[in-house]
C-alpha cells in the first residue's frame, strides 16, 4: 500500500488517557503548525470523566483552510492501549501509526496496509526521569518532539510556544525544551524523516485568530454591556461563565476604586440562575445565563414568565447530546425546539445560531440589543463543537460608533413630560410596549410585573378578551422580531438548480466544504444558512423556489425542519432531513455522501457526467 | 372584575410625613383576600412602617412568589414597582434585582408554602448570600389558594380543617434563617401590630438579609381548634422576648426609659434599634442564643416573638461581589464597552 503523501493536508489524531497531561502537549503541536501559517482545525473528543477514560485530540491540517472535520484519520498517535484496536482500525489505508514501542506487540495488533512508526517512549522517559508524574508529563512532550522531526514542524515555533506557556515559571521551561529535543533527536537518528505527510510553511492563516466559541461569546457579553451573569456549572457551558469572569477582571474593574463594574453569581441551580437574570433585567441591567440542555429544561418555567411578563433575558445554550443526561461531553444541535417553545402555554422565543467564534462574539453582543428591543428572552444556541474547541476565525471587530439599543424605556424626563404610559399599551403598533425601570419616577410609570394575565395597564385580570388581546400583541411582537434578527446567508450554486440545502450553527464549516466538494463533483445545490428564528419571509420564499430542500442537522428528529414546517407552513414532503447525531461534529464527507446519494434517488446526474455522456438529465 | 382600585377620596387633613405623603399614598388596591385574613394586617403594617420611615414609595421594589401571601404586594405601596414571580422562586428574582440596582429597598413577601416547601432551596441561598432585603413570610401553615393542604411549617400533630392530622415535622424558618446567616431575624404575629410595625421598620433599615416570620392565621382553612396557627392558639402561646423602637438619625431622641432595661444598637445606616427587654436573659446579639431560645420555647409549646437576632454591621452580597457604588443598571457605555482598540489587542493574543 502506497503511503499517504500530502503536504499541509492531513488529519492526525492523538489517542490519550484523560488526565495524563496530554492536552497541553497536543495543543502545542497544533499551535506550532498554525504559527507556521498553516490553517488547522482541531477537535477535542473527551469523556465525561476527570481521569482514566479515553480521550482524543484530532488536528486537521488544512492548506485550504477548511474548518470542519473532514472525517477519517491519516495518522494515529496511539498512546492509549485501551483503545488500540479501534484506533488502529480508524487509520486510512496508507496512513501512519505512531506508537510507543517499548514493549513488543504481536503482529496481529497491526495492519498490513498502514505504516508503523515505533518509538520507545516509555524507555526514553524512564531513562531520563525518575519521578512518575514527570515521566507521564514529559512523555507527551517527547512525542511532540519526535513528530516535529517526522512532520517537519519548525522547532523554534514550538520552543517559542513553550516559552510563552511557562512565562514566569522559568524552572519548567528548560526541562520541557530538553524533553522536546529528546524526542526529536531520537526520531532524526532512528526513523525515516520526514514522512509522506508533512507541514510546510505557508501564509494561509493570515490575521485569523484561534479562539473558543465560549470565550468569544463571553467577550461579546462584555462588549454588549452585560453587567450580570448568573449561572450554574454544566458542561459544555461552564467555560463561558468562567471566561466572562476572566474578561470582566481584565476590562471591567474600576481603576480608581478597584471595584467591579460587573457581578457574577454562581447560583444554587439553573432555576435560580434564570430567576436572577430575570430580576436583574427587570431592573434594567443587561444580564445573561449560560447553560446546556438540562438547564433549559429546568429554566423553562421562568422562561415562560419572562416571555409573558416581557423581560429581556439572554440565555446561552451550549448544546450537548441529549435527551436527559445523554452524552454530556458530546455535541448536538438538539435543543432547537426546546428553546423555540420553552415553557408551557403558547410561547415562541427568538433564537440565534452562531456559526463560529466570531459570530458567537457578534451574536452575543447583539443578543442584548435584541432582548432589550423586543423585551423578551433571546437564546443564543451554541454547541459543544463551537463552544469548547479552539477554532480559527476572522479577528473579532467592534464598531466604536455603535451604541447600546436599550429599547423602549420611559425615562424620568419622559414621564415628567407626560409621556403616555401603560405597561402593555401598544402605542407604536409593533407589539412592543414601553417599560420603566423600578425607581424611575415618584408618581408615574410604576407597574406590576406578573406571570398572570393582565390588562394593558398591567392590572390583573382573568377577562378573556384582555387575555386574547395580549396574546395577539405578543404575536405581533414576534412578527416585528423578524425585521430585527440576523438575515439568513444565501450561498448560490454556480448554475441554476432545483435543489437546496438548509443548515445552521456549527454545521457551517463542514457544510461549506461539502458544498465545494459537491460542486467539484458537478452537483449543484443552492444553500441557505439560517442565522435566526423567527424565520424571515425570504427563508420561506427561498424554500418555495426550490423543488426539494435538504435540511442538515445534528439531531435525530430534524428539529429545525419541524420548526420550518410548523412556522413556515411548508409541505413536509419538500424538506428532506440529513441527520448526524452520534455526538461527534458532523463532517464534510458525511454531508457530501448523504446529499449525493439522495440526489441519486431523485434521479439527478452530475453535470460533468451529463456532458461526457452527451445526454441524460435530471 | 378581579381588580379594584381604591377610591381616591382623601380626607383633607390626613397627616403627612416628611416627604409630604399621606398614609393613603402607601396603599395599594383593594384586597381580594378573605375578610379577616392575617395577611391584610401585615400589608397594613407594611404601609404604616413605610409611611413612618418617610420612604419614597417608588424607591421600594416589592417582590413575591405565588400564593395568597404573594398576592399581597398588590395591596400596598401602589407607587412601587412590583413583581409577582413564580412559585417559590422570588428570592432569585429579588437577588438579581438587587445586584442590578443596589440603591432601591427590596421587600420580598412570601408564604410558608412558597418559602418552606417549593422555595426552600432559594430561601436558604438568599439568606446565605446576605442579600440586602426585608424578607417577610406570611406564615399560616396551610395552602390557601389550593384549599387547605398542609404546608411544611404546619406543626406535627396539628389538624387540618377536614380533620387530617399532620404527621410530618414542621420546618421552622426562623431557625433556618439564623443558621443560614441572616443578620436580622424576627418573628411576630399579624394580630400584634404594635410589635409588628417596629419590626418591619427595623428590617427595612437593616442593610443586610433581614428575615421576618409573621404568623398569619388563615381564616378560611386554618383558624379552627386543632390548628397551631389559629388566632386563638397564637395569642395564647405568644411569648414576646422584647419590644422594639426604631429611631432614624434625623429624629434621634434621648432615652426616656430607665437604664438597664433598654438596649440601644446603632445600625449600619445610622438608625437606632432600641430594644426594651421583657426577659432579662435574652440577648438579641447572639445567633447561638437565639437558636437555643427559639427551640427551647418551641419545645414548651410557646412561640417566641420579637427581634430574635441582629448583627449591627452586616456584610451584604455587594460586599462579597465587590461591586462599584454606582448601580450596575446605571453604568454607561464608556464604562462598560472596552472598544475596538482593546479588541485588537485581544486578537493579537490569540495567534
Amino acid at each position: 500500500m502506497k503511503p499517504i503523501s500530502a503536504t499541509n493536508d492531513f488529519v492526525i489524531k492523538f489517542a490519550n488517557v484523560n488526565g495524563s497531561g496530554s492536552a497541553s502537549a497536543n495543543t502545542l503541536f497544533a499551535k506550532a503548525i498554525m504559527r507556521m501559517g498553516v490553517p488547522i482545525s482541531p477537535r477535542n473528543i473527551f469523556p465525561s470523566n476527570i481521569q482514566g477514560l479515553p480521550t482524543w485530540y484530532e488536528v486537521r491540517v488544512t492548506e485550504r483552510g477548511w474548518l470542519g472535520r473532514r472525517g477519517g484519520c491519516d495518522m494515529m498517535v496511539a498512546m492509549n492501549p485501551q483503545t488500540w484496536d479501534p484506533d488502529v482500525a480508524e487509520i486510512e489505508p496508507g496512513g501512519y501509526l505512531f506508537y510507543d514501542s517499548t514493549r513488543p506487540l504481536p503482529a496481529s495488533k497491526f495492519r498490513d496496509d498502514i505504516n508503523v512508526i515505533g518509538i520507545p517512549l516509555t524507555a526514553i522517559t524512564n531513562a531520563a526521569y525518575s519521578d512518575p508524574r514527570q515521566r507521564t508529563l514529559f512523555k507527551n512532550i517527547i512525542y511532540v518532539g519526535a513528530l516535529s522531526a517526522l512532520l517537519e514542524i519548525d522547532v523554534p515555533e514550538i520552543e517559542k510556544l513553550i516559552a510563552e506557556q511557562y512565562k514566569g515559571k522559568e524552572k519548567l521551561l528548560e526541562p520541557n525544551i530538553r524533553a522536546l529535543h529528546m524526542g526529536r533527536d531520537y526520531a532524526l537518528a532512528n526513523l525515516q524523516c520526514p514522512l509522506g505527510i508533512r507541514v510546510k510553511r505557508s501564509d494561509g492563516v493570515g490575521k485569523k485568530v484561534f479562539v473558543e466559541g465560549n470565550s468569544a461569546a463571553a467577550l461579546g457579553c462584555v462588549y454588549g454591556g452585560a453587567t450580570f451573569a448568573a449561572w450554574y456549572p454544566i458542561t459544555p457551558s461552564s467555560s463561558m461563565a468562567e471566561a466572562f469572569a476572566k474578561h470582566c477582571r481584565k476590562f471591567r474593574v474600576d481603576p480608581e476604586s478597584s471595584k467591579n463594574r460587573f457581578a457574577i453569581v454562581q447560583a444554587e441551580d439553573e432555576l435560580a440562575s434564570i430567576g436572577m437574570v430575570i430580576g436583574a433585567a427587570w431592573n434594567g441591567a443587561r444580564a445573561f445565563t449560560c447553560t446546556s440542555g438540562p438547564g433549559i429544561s429546568l429554566m423553562s418555567e421562568f422562561i415562560g414568565l419572562a416571555y409573558f411578563a416581557e423581560i429581556p433575558a439572554v440565555i446561552f445554550d451550549v448544546q450537548r447530546a441529549g435527551p436527559s443526561t445523554g452524552m454530556p461531553t458530546r455535541t448536538q444541535q438538539a435543543d432547537v425546539l426546546a428553546c423555540a417553545y420553552a415553557s408551557h402555554g403558547d410561547t415562541k422565543h427568538v433564537l440565534l445560531f452562531p456559526e463560529d467564534p466570531k459570530e458567537s462574539f457578534e451574536m452575543a453582543a447583539d443578543s442584548f440589543d435584541l432582548a432589550d428591543r423586543l423585551q423578551t428572552p433571546v437564546f443564543v444556541l451554541l454547541d459543544l463543537d463551537i463552544g469548547m474547541n479552539e477554532r480559527l476565525c476572522d479577528p473579532l471587530k467592534w464598531d466604536d460608533s455603535r451604541h447600546f439599543d436599550r429599547g423602549k424605556v420611559r425615562s424620568y424626563q419622559d414621564l415628567e413630560a407626560g409621556a403616555r404610559f401603560g405597561r402593555y399599551l401598544d402605542i407604536d403598533g409593533d407589539g412592543i410596549t414601553y417599560r420603566t425601570y423600578p425607581g424611575t419616577h415618584p408618581k408615574r410609570g410604576s407597574f406590576f410585573t406578573r406571570g398572570t394575565s393582565r390588562d394593558r395597564y398591567a392590572r390583573y385580570t382573568e377577562d378573556g378578551k384582555a387575555y386574547v388581546d395580549n396574546m395577539q400583541r405578543l404575536l405581533r411582537k414576534f412578527e416585528t422580531a423578524k425585521e430585527l434578527v440576523p438575515k439568513a446567508e444565501r450561498i448560490d450554486a454556480s448554475r441554476a438548480t432545483r435543489f437546496g440545502v438548509i443548515f445552521y450553527g456549527s454545521t457551517g464549516p463542514a457544510m461549506r466544504e461539502a458544498l465545494a466538494d459537491l460542486e467539484d463533483a458537478s452537483i449543484e445545490v443552492d444553500a441557505l444558512r439560517i442565522r435566526a428564528f423567527p424565520f424571515h419571509d425570504e427563508v420561506i420564499e427561498w424554500v418555495g423556489r426550490h423543488e426539494h430542500v435538504f435540511v442538515v442537522e445534528q439531531n435525530r428528529d430534524g428539529q429545525l425542519r419541524t420548526l420550518l414546517v410548523a412556522e413556515g407552513a411548508i409541505d413536509p414532503g419538500k424538506l428532506t432531513p440529513v441527520l448526524h447525531y452520534d455526538g461527534t461534529p458532523i463532517t464534510a464527507r458525511f454531508i457530501q455522501g448523504e446529499i449525493a446519494q439522495r440526489l441519486g434517488a431523485f434521479n439527478v446526474t452530475p453535470i460533468k457526467k451529463t456532458a461526457a455522456t452527451g445526454g441524460g438529465g435530471e | 372584575m378581579t381588580y379594584l382600585a381604591k377610591p381616591k377620596l382623601h380626607h383633607p387633613e390626613l397627616p403627612k410625613n416628611k416627604l409630604g405623603f399621606t398614609r393613603r399614598d402607601y396603599e395599594g388596591t383593594v384586597s381580594t383576600l378573605c375578610a379577616g385574613c392575617g395577611h391584610d394586617s401585615i400589608s397594613s403594617a407594611i404601609i404604616q412602617a413605610c409611611f413612618e420611615l418617610d420612604i419614597a414609595p417608588h424607591r421600594v421594589a416589592k417582590l413575591s412568589g405565588i400564593g395568597c401571601s404573594s398576592k399581597t404586594p398588590t395591596y400596598f405601596l401602589g407607587q412601587s414597582h412590583g413583581f409577582n414571580s413564580v412559585h417559590g422562586r422570588m428570592p432569585s428574582v429579588l437577588t438579581g434585582a438587587n445586584v442590578a440596582n443596589r440603591d432601591l429597598i427590596y421587600l420580598g413577601v412570601s408564604g410558608d408554602g412558597d418559602s418552606a416547601s417549593i422555595g426552600l432551596g432559594q430561601f436558604a441561598h438568599v439568606m446565605r448570600r446576605g442579600v440586602n432585603m426585608t424578607y417577610i413570610v406570611e406564615n399560616n401553615g396551610v395552602y390557601g389558594l389550593t384549599k387547605g393542604q398542609f404546608s411544611a411549617t404546619a406543626d406535627r400533630g396539628s389538624k387540618s380543617k377536614r380533620g387530617a392530622l399532620n404527621s410530618d415535622e414542621s420546618i421552622d424558618l426562623v431557625l433556618m434563617a439564623l443558621q443560614l446567616g441572616a443578620t436580622y431575624v424576627a418573628r411576630s404575629f399579624s394580630g400584634d401590630k404594635a410589635q409588628l410595625v417596629p419590626l418591619i421598620k427595623g428590617a427595612l433599615l437593616h442593610e443586610g438579609a433581614a428575615f421576618l416570620d409573621v404568623l398569619s392565621p388563615c381564616v378560611a382553612f386554618n383558624n379552627h381548634d386543632g390548628s397551631t396557627k389559629s388566632y386563638d392558639y397564637v395569642r395564647e402561646h405568644n411569648e414576646a422576648v422584647n419590644s422594639l423602637d426604631v429611631i432614624t438619625v434625623h429624629r434621634e431622641i434621648t432615652t426616656e426609659y430607665p437604664p438597664g432595661s433598654i438596649q440601644e444598637v446603632k445600625q449600619h445606616d445610622g438608625s437606632i434599634l432600641r430594644l426594651r427587654k421583657i426577659e432579662a436573659s435574652y440577648d438579641a446579639s447572639s445567633r447561638l442564643s437565639a437558636m437555643t431560645y427559639v427551640q427551647s420555647r418551641y419545645d414548651r409549646g410557646e412561640i417566641a416573638t420579637g427581634l430574635l437576632y441582629f448583627a449591627p454591621t452586616p456584610r451584604d452580597l455587594h460586599d462579597s461581589l465587590n461591586t462599584v457604588a454606582t448601580p450596575l443598571n446605571q453604568l454607561n457605555e464608556r464604562e462598560l464597552c472596552p472598544g475596538n482598540a482593546a479588541l485588537e489587542k485581544f486578537n493579537a493574543g490569540l495567534r
